[in-house]
């Protein structure tokens, strides 16, 4: 019987494949609880969970505190705006403060990469990454191959394009380890100043030229954000120009499979990434996703409070 | 294994159980009318369908079968064991006025039961729920009994009862082990 061992969940590169065929098997089973007319159940009851979020984010704090009322846990919610960061106070004092007041799991957004890793040795509630920095949002991949999983049965040979600013997205990261942990061959592409040097060691990772070498008889084509508030200026020339040779089109969609899934983690910048034609098309699982989503995170949840300290 | 086994009932004993549990809930009932029957996962769920199976033998017409994963329910989950892997729920009809019949394969302490009538009950509000069990082994640490029993087995505490199924759900035997 497979066990979830880990009382934080930090980055999917620290999980094995048995950890997430888990995790993904229980948001399968706990999906049908959001489609109910009661749509709670009792398991996480007594348990405090605070959404930590230094960045802003609509999706994915809305998402983990619907996973956590659903799981009928209470759950606080703490933006950088009224939080004491804005008057000086380090993360550390923070996360001590906040352990104080004894929550059981701490999700967190943070722009600085690995940050999650320093809170988990200093504190002894579970950590869960929202996302940090350009480092990994493992429910964001978790819940991407999910959403593959749905539409394909299986992750095992599935050849997925991601295209874009690879070096700032921590979205890529997470999928490049689940993806390859799980059997897929992932295809990158996008500016080379927006492709890291060394993500072929990854694993079974290529990084194409162009985006219609990427796109080539793909199952899956995942569009990412261009990340105008992580990258410097002179990363491209402007988005128009982005667009033309990186962005997803009804002409050069053709290149994959024939209806193959068009997936983007939002929040989508219409016409810079992918035409609207595209985002709104038949082939689009984006809203799949977003839904898919609050299952993953109830996983999540559920795992790392039966998860042992480290 | 060391454990002394001892085979209480066997594959045919199981069947004509579960005929005379079925023949119980007509009589009961006075019919299918209204019967709706959701076996507790896993044990449970693949002698709900055989009961099923008897009943529309016995009146002919089908009874809905679902089945209930009582994993999100449980009273143990507030421990640091890693939590149990989490099965799917399948009720894919209303339990509104319905009488449910909740099947299990081992009624032991009574907690799984307690804990699948919660989980019912987010489904809607059945008229009533009755238990059948394929064995009752006694020992019960909450207000709950069985509708109808298999058979009943005194044991101790010390010792496991298995339900044992083979590749295509059927059962095959129940076992003792000491």
């Amino acid at each position: 019987m497979a066990e979830f061992k880990h009382k934080h969940i930090i980055a999917l590169r620290d999980l094995t494949k048995d950890d997430i065929e888990l995790l993904i098997s229980t948001a399968e089973n706990m999906r049908d609880i959001n489609c109910r007319d009661i749509k709670k159940v009792p398991t996480l009851r007594g348990k405090t969970i605070i959404n930590l979020f230094y960045e802003a984010s609509t999706r994915t704090r809305t998402s983990f505190e619907i996973a956590g009322k659903r799981l009928s846990a209470d759950t606080v919610n703490i933006a950088p705006s009224n939080s004491s960061a804005t008057k000086g106070e380090t993360l550390a004092d923070t996360a001590l403060n906040l352990l104080a007041m004894k929550p059981d799991i701490i999700v967190m957004r943070h722009a600085v990469s690995g940050s999650h890793y320093f809170l988990a040795n200093k504190l002894n509630c579970s950590i869960i990454n929202a996302g940090d920095g350009a480092h990994e949002h493992p429910s964001q991949g978790l819940l991407d191959l999910l959403t593959m999983k749905d539409r394909y049965g299986r992750l095992d040979g599935l050849k997925v394009a991601i295209v874009g600013d690879i070096t700032h997205s921590r979205v890529a990261r997470s999928n490049i380890q689940g993806l390859t942990k799980l059997g897929s061959s992932v295809y990158l592409a996008g500016p080379p100043t927006m492709v890291p040097p060394g993500v072929e060691k990854l694993g079974d990772v290529t990084v194409c030229a162009t985006m219609n070498e990427a796109l080539q008889d793909a199952d899956v084509v995942m569009m990412l954000r261009i990340q105008q508030e992580r990258q410097g200026k002179t990363l491209m020339p402007n988005a128009r120009e982005y667009s033309r040779y990186f962005g997803l089109n009804p002409t050069n969609i053709k290149l994959a499979k024939p209806n193959a899934m068009i997936m983007h983690p939002g929040p989508i910048n219409r016409g810079v990434e992918m035409s609207s034609s595209m985002v709104d098309g038949d082939q689009s699982w984006v809203l799949k996703q977003v839904e898919n989503g609050v299952a993953v995170r109830m996983a999540m949840l559920y795992h790392v409070c039966g998860g042992e300290l480290e | 294994m060391t454990a002394e086994q001892t085979v209480l009932m066997d594959g045919a004993g199981i069947k004509r159980a579960l005929t005379r549990i079925a023949h119980e809930i007509l009589e009961r009932n006075k019919g299918v009318a209204d019967i709706v029957l959701v076996g507790i996962r896993s044990g449970g769920a693949f002698l709900a369908d055989g009961i099923a199976q008897q009943i529309s033998v016995i009146e002919g017409g089908a009874v809905p079968v679902g089945a209930v994963d009582i994993t999100l329910y449980r009273d143990d989950c507030s421990g640091h064991l890693p939590h149990h892997p989490v099965g799917k729920t399948d009720i894919p009809f209303s339990l509104e006025g319905k009488k449910v019949i909740l099947v299990d394969d081992v009624l032991y302490t009574g907690r799984t039961i307690r804990a699948a009538m919660d989980a019912l009950m987010d489904f809607g509000r059945p008229q009533s729920i009755q238990l059948a069990v394929l064995i009752d082994r006694g020992h019960r640490e909450l207000p709950i009994r069985a509708d109808f029993v298999g058979r009943n087995v005194p044991t101790s505490q010390k010792e496991n009862v298995q339900v044992a199924f083979d590749g295509s759900n059927q059962p095959i035997e129940v076992v003792l082990e000491k």
